[in-house]
């Protein structure tokens, strides 16, 4: 089982450049089913061994895909996420970085009542390990098991997998949801998919700073989890007005800082480690019963 | 992105937003001729700098002949301003902005923003205006009246006339107030703002509305379609540190601590200051090298760290995903010899590489302490900078 991609998901790549390339051959390498390519203006090549296509739409024509990755530049990467939606993709991952917020909220407002779920933008991907790669994640470090792992940021991500897979725990799927203001899938929307998936027995989530995800996380864990659910909140220390790396990491008129997401988080019952060098422990102390 | 007051309102008197007439000035004689020339018995003397609560750190002064805004223009220009919302050390006055003096006869808030919540615009309408909006959100919560706009649509009249009557204007107000709101939303639209904040926005003794301070921030993102925007940026405002990592694509943000940190990502780097604060250290700085760090990018990055004299001892904490660790390695080796790297230096290198990239550290001659996990180099480097505070 696992939530959003497993070894049935057959994706495209938007965006053939340097990075969507490099990122195919890596997925295609980890066994994904990568069956094409989109790239306006190169439809009718072949690059690392898949067909690339001038449009969404003729890709899913020929190909059956039902997933795309997005490398596309931020200028057209919303119209992009948009071409994806319209060809009638089941999920498109967007791991573009720097895509204007007004675009994005747009965006997201044509996307409502569309049947396609969108991970990101400026988000690492999703892996179930040993079956499927999306994005720019290092899925050697993941291993196969009963955790889901959900988070906003990159490495941190990848930090939380190796404390657990160095623990012996196994990861169901592993998703970044990205560090932008405004992103596809939610906090809540991830837990949801976590809660039906009978694979899933726990999950890590890892926040941080900027906005109140966190915070409809807890409310939601509160009246809807049945699993246990463990987290870090990263950005303990960030000064308020800063932008930390992530368009969406900042704390502003008194909203979005860490102290507040823990504290709704632990009247929730969720445990909230406050060392990033406990996301594993705190997770294992947290789910012992059902692991 | 932010701009001073004085572009602000040139671009919003641009969209035909109501504001005051004003003009800039660099020395006292140049503030002198501009309340001259704006001929109204007040003018105002405002300081220039990217910083709220001007007024009430002097930064806001009322002139009632020509000779006065000079005198007053002279006692700003060069001086530092503390506000509370101004750096410990101020911020020093380079230019002023000379307004008309207008006649108030209530003062309101108004903004329009993107609300992450909801994930559309909101305009924020309260007749409480002159006050932090946060306190009157605290205090008088009823007094604030949200109304969301979808951001494929457009301004409607109704959503005009509930703010009107939440900021309890009538007759010809609201048609002036359409007006207003009109060339707001377009402004944030066109110019891809993130924040437009009027506060106060002014009901003036005829009735009219002004926007008598104006705040405008931009989204960094949407810059490349901006260039009249982005040309706006005033170099002089922003921290040098994070001004020359802005250029060499690094985000940097100096914090006050003496724990120099280099982390690749930034969830990881906010975790990694979060890790400095459990061992009992306090970072000097947030550093995401980004995904695609390199060995040249790593040179810059100690160079950033290094120009803060309050740094006794530094962490690299990278954890390669795509990123080969034997890079980075190579990377740090290079700029502690080229930069002769004085404090002591704790390395954490994991996963892509990480081995090999230990190998590199290890037989470089060079004095770095390598940390296989988190915690481990979290407490290395802070006892390295002078143990627990």
């Amino acid at each position: 089982m696992a939530v959003l991609c497993d070894k049935e998901t057959k994706l495209i790549v938007q965006g053939m450049g340097r990075m969507g390339q490099f990122h195919a051959r890596l997925s295609i390498e980890y066994g994904t089913q990568v069956v094409g390519g989109v790239h306006p203006g190169r439809g009718g090549q072949e690059i690392e061994g898949i067909p690339v296509f001038e449009t969404v739409e003729e890709a899913v024509d020929a190909t059956g895909a039902n997933a795309s990755v997005l490398f596309v530049p931020p200028p057209g990467a919303a119209d992009a996420i948009l071409e994806a939606a319209d060809a009638g993709l089941d999920l498109a991952v967007c791991i573009t970085e720097g895509i204007p917020a007004l675009d994005m909220a747009r965006a997201k407002a044509e996307l409502r009542g569309a049947s396609m779920r969108l991970l990101g933008p400026n988000c690492p991907g999703v892996v179930t390990p040993e079956q499927c790669r999306i994005g720019i994640m290092p899925a050697q470090i993941t291993r196969p098991g009963p955790v889901g792992v959900v988070s906003r940021s990159g490495t941190l991500t990848y930090e939380a997998v190796d404390q657990l897979s160095r623990l012996g725990i196994g990861q169901s799927t592993c998703l970044g949801i990205g560090g932008d203001p405004v992103i596809g899938t939610t906090f809540v929307d991830a837990l949801e998919l976590f809660e039906a998936d009978p694979e899933t027995k726990a999950v890590v989530m890892i926040g941080e700073i900027g906005g109140s995800a966190e915070e409809n996380a807890a409310d939601f864990v509160k009246s809807n989890m049945t699993k246990p659910v463990s987290a870090f909140i990263a950005g303990q220390n960030a000064p308020p007005g800063k932008r930390m790396g992530h368009a969406g990491a900042i704390i502003s008129g008194g909203k979005g800082k860490a102290s507040d997401k823990i504290a709704a988080l632990e009247a929730a019952g969720v445990p909230v480690s406050r060392s990033p060098a406990e996301i594993g422990e705190t997770l294992a102390k947290h789910a012992a019963s059902v692991l | 992105m932010n701009v001073h007051e004085y572009q602000a309102k040139a671009i919003m008197r641009e969209y035909g937003v109501g504001v005051p007439a004003g003009e800039l000035a660099t020395t006292p004689a140049e503030a002198e001729q501009a309340a001259r020339s704006l001929g109204t018995a007040v003018a105002v003397v405002k300081a220039q700098v990217h910083a709220g609560g001007r007024g009430k750190g002097g930064g806001i002064k009322l002139a009632k002949s020509p000779a006065e805004a000079k005198t007053l223009a002279s006692e700003m220009l060069g001086t530092t301003l503390h506000t509370p919302q101004t750096p410990p050390e101020g911020k020093l006055i380079r230019k002023v902005y000379v307004e008309s003096g207008c006649d108030i006869a209530r003062e309101l808030y108004l903004a329009l923003l993107l609300d992450r919540e909801t994930e559309e615009f909101a305009i924020i309408a309260s007749t409480e205006g002159g006050m932090e909006i946060e306190e009157v959100a605290a205090a008088t919560p009823e007094k604030i009246c949200t109304v969301h706009l979808d951001p494929n649509a457009g301004l409607h009249g109704h959503h005009v006339r509930r703010i009107a009557r939440a900021l309890e204007l009538e007759g010809a107000q609201v048609g002036e107030l359409e007006t207003f709101l009109g060339g707001l939303h377009r402004l944030y639209v066109e110019k891809d703002a993130t924040l437009i904040e009027i506060n106060p926005l002014v009901v003036t003794g005829e009735g009219g509305l002004l926007a008598l301070d104006g705040k405008l921030n931009f989204d960094d993102n949407a810059l490349y379609r901006h260039p009249d925007i982005a040309e706006m940026r005033d170099p002089e405002e922003e921290d040098a540190r994070e001004r020359a990592a802005n250029e060499i694509d690094l985000a940097y943000v100096g914090l006050d601590g003496d724990v120099g940190c280099m982390v690749n990502g930034a969830g990881l780097a906010m975790a990694t200051l979060d890790m400095i604060h459990v061992c009992g250290g306090t970072p000097a700085n947030f550093l995401d090298a980004g995904g695609g760090a390199d060995k040249e990018k790593v040179k810059e990055a100690f160079k950033l760290i290094l120009r803060d004299e309050n740094v006794k001892a530094i962490l690299v904490n990278i954890f390669g995903g795509i990123v080969r660790c034997d890079l980075i390695a190579e990377g740090v080796v290079a700029a502690a010899q080229e930069l002769s790297v004085e404090v002591p230096l704790v390395v954490r290198l994991q996963g892509n590489k990480a081995p090999e990239g230990r190998e590199i550290l290890a037989t470089s001659g060079l004095d770095i302490n390598p940390a296989e996990t988190l915690r481990e180099a979290a407490e290395q480097v802070v006892a390295a900078a002078g143990g627990n505070a």
